[in-house]
């Protein structure tokens, strides 16, 4: 154990237990599973991603690179987290990755030995040899070999949320300067909301030991804290990763709501998406130490040191009794203390000759690390002097890099600083300015004078006015930094998650990736899991010594969301499975599913397909059945998902007149005229017919699938193209539940539940008018047909659609579904969803005449174009016979089935219990000369290749007699 | 991306839809062939500031016509089509 008596952040008296690779541990509350595994003495923790090489504990944050691991199991496994952001709870279970056996002994460790095969480059060289060689030799070989975790095979069983906030002032961090910010800004009366991914607030504050106003500076963070919680305009986020900026002060964020419990209750999500709006931001996002590259320098035991020191303030625990501190400035100094204080035998190692003298402990100055010792974990550093030293802990300070990714989000480029060695924020998005470490002003005392003006600033630009915080005193600390990112020899690794070393760097540099986003590319540097948070600058220092440039000169890579990785689950919240959009239902569903209804989706819609009778052993029995007593006596359908739109106003009429291709100014008040549309293009948009209610009002009906487009035309042609004319445009699709009642009999049906005369002097063809129907409901009938038969449709309020069903079903008529509709539509031969594809010209559908001549309308010139009125176009043709299937190609008989014959396709198809055989409605060039004639049907997909014989589309009534009767 | 509707406010972009460059103004009924097919298929594609239109569909249903930087994705203004 190498747990300290006292100190620390933990709480003693919560023992939390836990098991790693299968063994039983035990840790605290406020332990994380890093400060856990390291207090009871383990450094082994995982493999690498490419060689296998044993790797231990290096930060204290999300920054980590080595320490993934696999938490929990079944479907809320999760592969690649961070042993130092998991919060330790009771029963958590672990397991290490990428070994083969077990984590001590891994065979693919050999992985090392041929090292240079994986170097630099190697998939781009290896892609090189033959490509049967790769896919059938090196792929299954690499992926066994390298790789991270492993995905849950279940599905997830938790719950996510997504929520939406807007702020004046959203603070990233509460570290010092984020406390100061908020603070500030809070107390100006700014509704702010402060953002912290750590589970505790408080930042480096809680991992070092300083003072502010001469006393523990945790003091200050729960006084701050308690202020903030009683401010009513204050949102405190804990666990909450703002991991993107987007446009327009948009940014994104992931709270782990029940991450730190063993299963979230049931009043409870996993996560929480965020996207928090915000006026300004003040991004106080800390700074992140930066690890030297030298020999060796992956092996366990060898840690950031500013996270020793973390693990010894904050959680009670000592990573080493024999410690090493290679420190290229004085901040390696404090870890040195911490370790000194806490009992550790330390040696600092300081490339500075000038390296001051600590009391307790040796210092070699003027000295470097040149490599480690250790089977599994370190027991000795060498030195460049040549002198060996026995240590189980070698902490390592190479500066710090400011957290400054959100940015750089937008594009701008962060700025080298040669005199901190450090790279700055170059321009941030609008309405963002950093502070404290994260904008290069590392000491305490910079970060809350920092903090504490930022926010204020933010306050102000964003409305509320406040005074200045009386400033809390605090040290500057010694941050005297000697700029060392590597030390010369091999495996001196730089990107731990990825396996990039020094060698590599400088073999892509001699390979002539000199740009660094090649580099990038070729060496993986940086693209693993932690997107080289460690990685980066030391990587980009060492490509400008090997291209003999500047670091400014070489420059950054961009960064772009997210900052961490995110679950899918937080992005898409609720908004899965049957909840991925909202469900539309009629005002009949509930009505037709108690009546045997089975439904289709068609777009948001759940529409009857068929109404299933005891007795009936297919789909097929029930569509025959609705179809044959639809043709013979009558049915009614529910077509309440068509669209319907109301046009009102003095210029309703013209604007129609604009939109239809055909007249509408001249249609009677009371009377129906069935219309198309054309995109501006000339092709068909939709069709569907026009009631005129009165001089100024027009009912327009659009199909189901086409009304909001249809919608958003009609504005879209009012408010862009005829702003002058007076009129309103108002969707009333979800005002009416609307019934189609058709048959031979429809009329009879319909004076039984009607108290309107409905004769046919009354209400003929194409006529509507209001109604009053028995039950005391009032509502509208418009005498149309799309079966061909006698036909009404008839609409009401949508809490009167269900005493309107039933009253039809006593009548006499009996209910179908959209498959039924849809036999009926093509026994008639009218256009569908499989015609109006967007690519055929009213010509193509026999209703070229429909086109005014005497107007200007939407369409009207390019509907012209050669190509669109060329008569070799495929055009609406019916066509018979057996095997005819949606999708199938025509072609002349004997022609070879190669796309230069093609000379059409199979729009709809069904069997016709009527006609007692297959039919089907077809686009075929030159078609209504083909009439009569017969036609390879080819179908490569399904199998198909038979013959068919091509037909008027009109299979029923062609005269019309039955719809006028 | 935040678009400022002259009647809503400052809202989302997800509340609206777009079809981009805004086209220039349709041609009379009478124009040639060549002019048609301009409006119809000829847009400005600028790296900079752009004249586009949007559709308020989740809120006024006003279509909008608004100045949008390419590069940056700053907007300078948006104001109704039909005022
Ligand atoms: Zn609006």
């Amino acid at each position: 154990m190498t747990r300290l008596a006292t100190g620390g952040l933990i709480d003693r008296m919560q023992p939390r237990r836990f098991t790693f690779d299968g063994r039983g541990y035990q840790g605290y509350a406020g332990d994380t599973l890093a400060s856990a595994l390291l207090a009871n003495g383990l450094r082994l923790v995982g493999r690498s991603f490419k060689y296998h090489r044993p790797r231990g504990i290096w930060g204290l944050g999300s920054e980590e690179p080595n320490a993934l691991v696999e938490l929990r199991a079944g479907g809320r496994q999760e592969p690649n987290t961070r042993a130092t952001t998991a919060e330790l709870f009771e029963g958590l279970v672990a397991h290490s990755q990428n070994r083969w056996p077990s984590l001590r002994f891994d065979v693919m460790a050999v992985n090392g030995l041929f090292g240079p095969l994986l170097s630099a480059g190697f998939y781009y060289k290896t892609f090189m040899w033959p490509s049967s060689f790769w896919e059938k030799v090196y792929e299954p070989l690499i992926r066994r070999a390298a790789g991270l975790g492993r995905a849950a095979t279940a599905p997830d069983p938790d719950r996510y949320e997504r929520m939406h906030a807007h702020c004046d002032v959203l603070v990233v961090g509460a570290g010092p300067a984020g406390l100061a910010a908020a603070l500030a800004a809070a107390r100006s009366g700014a509704r702010v909301i402060l953002a912290e991914e750590d589970f505790a607030l408080g930042g480096r504050l809680l991992a070092d030991r300083q003072e502010i106003n001469g006393a523990p500076a945790l003091d200050w963070v729960a006084w701050v804290l308690a202020e903030l919680q009683n401010l009513p305009e204050v949102t405190l986020l804990p666990r909450t990763t703002v991991f993107g900026a987007f446009d327009h002060g948009t940014y994104g964020a992931v709270q782990r709501v029940a991450d730190h419990l063993p299963e979230p209750p049931p009043d409870m999500p996993r996560q929480r998406g965020w996207t928090i709006v915000a006026k300004r931001v003040v991004l106080a996002a800390g700074a992140v130490e930066r690890p030297i590259a030298f020999p060796g320098n992956d092996r366990p035991g060898v840690m950031s040191a500013a996270a020793v020191r973390g693990y010894i303030h904050r959680y009670g625990a000592l990573p080493g009794r024999h410690a090493v501190v290679f420190t290229a400035g004085d901040d390696g100094l404090r870890t040195a203390t911490a370790l000194r204080d806490a009992g550790a035998e330390v040696t600092v190692v300081d490339p500075r000759p000038e390296a001051p003298a600590m009391p307790g402990m040796r210092v070699v100055a003027g000295a470097r690390v040149v490599g480690t010792r250790g089977r599994l974990g370190l027991s000795a550093v060498q030195l460049d002097s040549g002198e060996r030293i026995a240590a189980d802990v070698l902490a390592v300070a190479g500066g710090w890099n400011p957290t400054l990714h959100l940015s750089a989000h937008q594009g701008g480029r962060p700025v080298w600083d040669a005199a901190q060695a450090a790279f700055l924020p170059g321009t941030p998005p609008p309405g963002m300015v950093v502070a404290g470490a994260a904008a290069g002003r590392f000491t305490l005392a910079a970060c809350l004078a920092d903090g504490a003006a930022a926010g204020l600033q933010a306050a102000r630009d964003a409305g509320h006015d406040g005074r200045p915080l009386d400033l809390p005193q605090a040290e500057d600390e010694p941050a005297g930094l000697r700029a060392l990112y590597h030390v010369p020899g091999r495996k001196a690794f730089v990107d731990f998650q990825h396996d990039v070393t020094v060698d590599d760097i400088a073999l892509a540099a001699r390979e002539g990736f000199r740009s660094v986003e090649h580099a990038k590319r070729y060496t993986t540097l940086g693209m693993a899991t932690d997107q080289g948070r460690t990685a980066n600058v030391v990587g980009l220092a060492i490509l400008a010594e090997a291209t003999g440039r500047g670091i400014a000169e070489t420059g950054t890579t961009m960064f772009r969301p997210p900052y961490t990785p995110v679950t899918i689950g937080a992005l898409a919240g609720a908004q899965t499975g049957r909840d991925f959009r909202p469900v539309r239902r009629t005002p009949l569903h509930a009505w037709s599913a108690r009546h045997g209804a089975s439904f289709v989706d068609s777009g948001a819609w759940q529409r009857a397909e068929w109404y299933a009778r005891p007795g009936e052993t297919g789909w097929r029995d029930s569509v025959d059945r609705e179809v044959l007593q639809v043709r013979r006596a009558a049915g009614f359908c529910d077509v309440s998902t068509l669209g319907k739109i109301e046009v009102v106003g003095p210029d309703a009429a013209a604007l129609l007149d604009f939109v239809y291709a055909n007249t509408m100014s001249t249609l009677k008040p009371g009377r129906i005229r069935y219309g198309i549309m054309l995109r501006e293009d000339g092709f068909v948009l939709d069709d569907g017919t026009c009631a005129r209610l009165a001089k100024d009002r027009f009912f327009v009906t659009t199909t189901t699938a086409n009304a909001a487009r249809v919608m958003q035309h009609l504005e879209y042609a009012h408010q862009v193209l005829r702003p002058e004319l007076d009129v309103a445009i108002l969707s009333v699709t979800e005002a009416w539940a609307q019934i189609a009642l058709a048959g031979p009999q429809a009329r009879d049906v319909l004076a039984q539940v009607t108290q309107a005369d409905v004769s046919n002097a009354a209400l003929p063809h194409m006529a509507c008018l209001d109604a009053a129907f028995v039950g005391g409901l009032r509502g509208r009938l418009y005498r149309i047909s799309f079966s061909g038969e006698l036909a009404y449709e008839i609409g009401v309020p949508p809490e009167a659609a269900e005493a309107l069903a039933d009253r039809l079903l006593a009548a006499g008529a009996v209910p179908y579904g959209t498959e039924a509709l849809g036999v009926l539509r093509i026994e008639k031969g009218h256009a569908g969803g499989g015609e109006l594809n967007g690519q055929t010209t009213a010509g193509d559908l026999g209703l070229g005449r429909m086109l005014s001549t005497t107007k200007d309308f939407i369409g009207r010139a390019l509907a012209q174009r050669p190509a669109l009125v060329d008569p070799a176009r495929p055009v609406l043709v019916g066509l018979r016979g057996a095997g005819l299937r949606t999708g199938a190609h025509l072609l002349a008989p004997g022609a070879a089935a190669v796309t230069e014959n093609d000379l059409g396709h199979v729009t709809a198809a069904c069997w016709s219990p009527n006609l007692q055989q297959t039919i089907g409605l077809a686009l075929l060039a030159e078609g209504r000369d083909r009439i009569g004639t017969r036609i390879r049907v080819f179908d490569a997909l399904r199998g198909h290749d038979g013959e068919a014989e091509v037909a008027a589309p009109v299979f029923i009534d062609p005269e019309g007699t039955r719809t006028r009767g | 991306m935040r678009i400022p509707c002259p009647f809503c406010g400052e809202r989302d972009a997800a509340e609206f839809l777009t079809i981009g460059s805004a086209p220039p103004p349709r041609p009379a009924a009478d124009a040639p062939m060549a002019a048609w097919h301009d409006y119809v298929h000829l847009r400005d594609n600028p790296a900079g500031l752009h004249a586009e239109l949007w559709q308020h569909i989740h809120g006024c249903r006003q279509w909008l016509r608004v100045m949008r930087d390419t590069r940056t994705h700053v907007v300078a203004g948006a104001e109704a089509c039909r005022r």
